[in-house]
């Protein structure tokens, strides 16, 4: 690719879905800043390895690049607090009866004034590793396929980690409704 | 199907990834099982709940614009360390697991990528110039010839290579660590740049003689967040270019013109 046709691609292919990725960024930093700075270095990285995208989902391929950036620099930060500690086949096991106590929580949600502060203040509150998937998969209505693919883990783990994810979220909402 | 088996597979079921046959399945049981229902009814009104209330943040316009000067400097002709024209035939998800190591391996990345687009009028050729260096330095992770803390070690490395000797200081303690310095050409001459890092932030001082010599009087311009701050000091030029803000470049040229 000469670099004319490599600046339209990088159009076609980045700017493209900067709102995507910046959204992205966004709830995984929870920070304006932050979330900015992760998107651009992404978006030189996709620029610099533009040739590695081969006419598939460019969107996901893109959010890749913004989750590795940003882990990349925690680690360069030695920020280390990615992992919360649990067993995925534990958790898996349990989940199907604990669902059961969390009836209501979510309908009432619907009917809720202030149901765009109580949702996105639950979202804000899961782990990296669940908010990542349920962010990839509700706001980027992204395949199991997707979302294993660009958090670089098994099918099975984003099925667990989704489970994990709106069980927590129901728990959360739960709790927040019962003290309003 | 017991309801053990169903509620595993109920989110698969919701987002729409089971096989036909599965999803026969768990239609079937849900048909005779009210406890099942119900916990469908929360998860799909979960995520009703998500995906109309979730806040979307849209990418700022200066972002944008500010990755597309970015971009727009690194494919020029000039750069000097363009992509490679070719990569090696692979599937592309496979390179994404190359390019999660090639990121973790670079060893001088960039936090944040600085630009600047410069489009006022008056020393513009030079703007550009100074820009471009400091943005293909950025892309190409080609930040220093000499990578160190020491002016001791920058300077002497610098003037051997330069018909000047640029003034260099350390302003760790002004929160301006020095890292190094490299060589460049702009204007028409070979420049000294003086690579100094504020907290992510990357800032490249450069400097060369001027004919016209005189005090210190420093022109500011910035344009989509990134700053250029410029000065004459005792015959010769500095140009500061950083994407930190303005009020901080201003503390670091001041800090510079203090320790020099």
């Amino acid at each position: 690719m000469d670099q004319q046709s490599r600046v339209k691609r990088f159009e076609e292919a980045v700017v493209a879905h900067l709102d995507a990725a910046y959204d992205f960024a966004r709830w995984l930093t929870r920070d304006e800043r932050t979330a900015e700075d992760v998107v651009q270095e992404a978006c030189l990285r996709a620029f610099r390895f533009l040739e590695s995208l081969r006419g598939d989902n460019a969107r996901a391929w893109l959010l890749a690049i913004v989750r590795n950036t940003y882990y990349t620099s925690l680690k360069r930060n030695q920020v280390e607090s990615l992992s919360v500690p649990f067993d995925e086949e534990t958790i898996a096991a349990h989940e199907a009866s604990e669902l059961d106590g969390w009836q209501g929580a979510a309908e009432q949600l619907l009917h809720q004034e202030d149901a765009r502060r109580l949702v996105n203040d639950a979202l804000g509150r899961l782990p990296d590793e669940f908010r990542e998937v349920i962010v990839l998969r509700e706001l980027e209505d992204l395949s199991y396929k997707e979302i294993a693919r660009i958090a670089g883990v098994p099918l099975g783990t984003v099925m667990s980690r989704l489970a994990r994810a709106r069980k927590l979220l129901l728990q959360h909402l739960k709790r927040a409704q019962k003290e309003s | 199907m017991d309801c053990l088996s169903v509620r595993r597979e109920i989110h698969a079921y919701l987002d729409q990834e089971l096989d036909l046959a599965s999803v026969l399945q768990i239609d079937r049981h849900l048909a005779s099982c009210e406890g099942c229902q119900g916990v469908l009814a929360q998860l799909t009104a979960l995520q009703s709940g998500l995906r109309e209330h979730a806040v979307r943040h849209a990418a700022p316009a200066s972002l944008v614009q500010r990755i597309r000067a970015q971009v727009d400097a690194s494919a020029t002709p000039r750069a000097r360390n363009a992509a490679p024209a070719s990569a090696p035939r692979m599937p592309w998800f496979r390179h994404w697991f190359q390019l999660g190591a090639a990121v973790a391996a670079s060893a001088l990345v960039t936090w944040t990528g600085t630009a600047l687009y410069y489009a006022s009028a008056g020393g513009d050729a030079v703007a550009e110039q100074v820009f471009a260096s400091h943005a293909r330095s950025v892309l190409s992770e080609r930040l220093y010839d000499v990578a160190s803390s020491d002016q001791h070690t920058v300077k002497p490395w610098l003037s051997s290579r330069l018909d000047f000797s640029p003034p260099v200081a350390d302003l760790a303690g002004a929160g301006f660590p020095l890292t190094g310095g490299r060589l460049d050409y702009v204007n028409g001459r070979r420049v000294a740049v003086l690579v100094y890092k504020h907290r992510q932030h990357w800032i490249d001082l450069f400097v060369w003689p001027e004919a016209k010599g005189g005090a210190l009087r420093a022109t500011e311009q910035a344009t989509n967040g990134f700053n250029v701050l410029r000065w004459s000091d005792s015959g010769m030029a500095f140009w500061a270019v950083s994407d930190v803000n303005a009020a901080e470049l201003k503390q670091f040229a001041e800090a510079y013109a203090a320790a020099k």
